[in-house]
């Protein structure tokens, strides 16, 4: 059991890292991964990424989520406080052979990225049904 | 020297100034030392502020959270905003192998640089993005004052 679990890990190989863009910059999302018997889930915190600004690109195995972010439009006012600055987002993960990697989908819903990742191998066809005669 | 004639407004010039150096120094850093854990940063949600004579704009980044269950209030010139971002729950067997983002509850409590007209308050939330418009009070406004010369004054002859 654990040893199957183990190869299906999500890896991190890149660090996240902040890089500048045309003078935007980009940043790494929070994450948090949740593995079930059937897949990884991936969700991703993108505020102000809409669904058709996001790319999912998967490279060999390397797998890449990329959200733009539609910064407000706020010249008529003054910047008076900030916290946070309006940049893109990235990050990437290394997939273990056994997700399939066909049916990997993404979802945006309110501004977090809903990545699943289903499991192919021997995980999966345990649940194949077997008709009978 | 003249003095200038509001001098607060003198001393927020020259603070958004220093901000705005901060940035940039950040930025050269970064590129050197680059930012991992830009959620770590501050307080969540992260806050922005943006004003000008007729009204401030607060945008928040709260990503996944249901609108409904996000309490604002606002008095005089703060603004309180609450709420929690609880995950579902996960299903038998699931189980995290990272765990990053937010979880729970949060209050913040903004101060204005004017008093707002808390019914004309509205609230807007996209994309995980919450957009908070503030009209300046009315009474809180700068007001013009006419200054009349002796002719308009209805003096003649």
């Amino acid at each position: 059991m654990t040893e199957e679990t183990r190869a299906i890990q999500v890896q991190q190989e890149q660090r996240p890292t902040v890089r500048e863009t045309r003078r935007r910059r980009i940043f790494a999302p929070a994450v948090d991964i949740v593995e079930t018997s059937d897949e990884l889930m991936v969700l991703a915190d993108m505020p102000g990424v809409r669904q058709e600004d996001l790319e999912v690109i998967l490279e060999k195995n390397v797998l890449t989520i990329r959200g733009t972010v539609q910064l407000p439009a706020m010249q008529d006012y003054d910047l008076e406080y900030a916290e946070y600055e309006g940049g893109d987002y990235e990050r990437t993960f290394t997939l273990a052979d056994d997700i399939d990697r066909d049916h990997i989908e993404a979802v945006m819903k309110n501004g977090v990225l809903h990545l699943h990742l289903p499991k192919a191998g021997p995980a999966r066809m345990r649940r194949i049904p077997v008709k009978t005669g | 020297m003249l003095e200038p004639l509001f001098p607060w407004r003198e001393i927020r010039r020259m603070e958004r100034e220093m901000e705005r150096m901060e940035r940039d120094m950040e930025r050269i850093f970064d590129t050197f030392f680059p930012r991992r854990r830009r959620w770590m940063e501050v307080e969540f949600p992260p806050l922005n502020i943006w004003t000008n004579n007729e009204q401030a704009v607060v945008t928040a980044e709260l990503p996944g959270i249901k609108p409904e269950e996000l309490e604002l209030s606002v008095n005089n010139d703060t603004l309180i905003l609450r709420g929690k971002r609880v995950t579902n729950e996960l299903p038998e067997g699931a189980r995290y192998q990272r765990r990053e983002r937010f979880q729970g509850e949060f209050a913040r409590s903004l101060q204005l640089p004017f008093a707002v007209d808390a019914d004309k308050v509205e609230a807007h939330y996209e994309n995980g993005v919450l957009t908070i418009t503030l009209p300046r009070a009315e009474a809180d406004k700068p007001k013009r004052i006419a200054v009349r010369t002796a002719e308009s004054n209805g003096k003649e002859g």
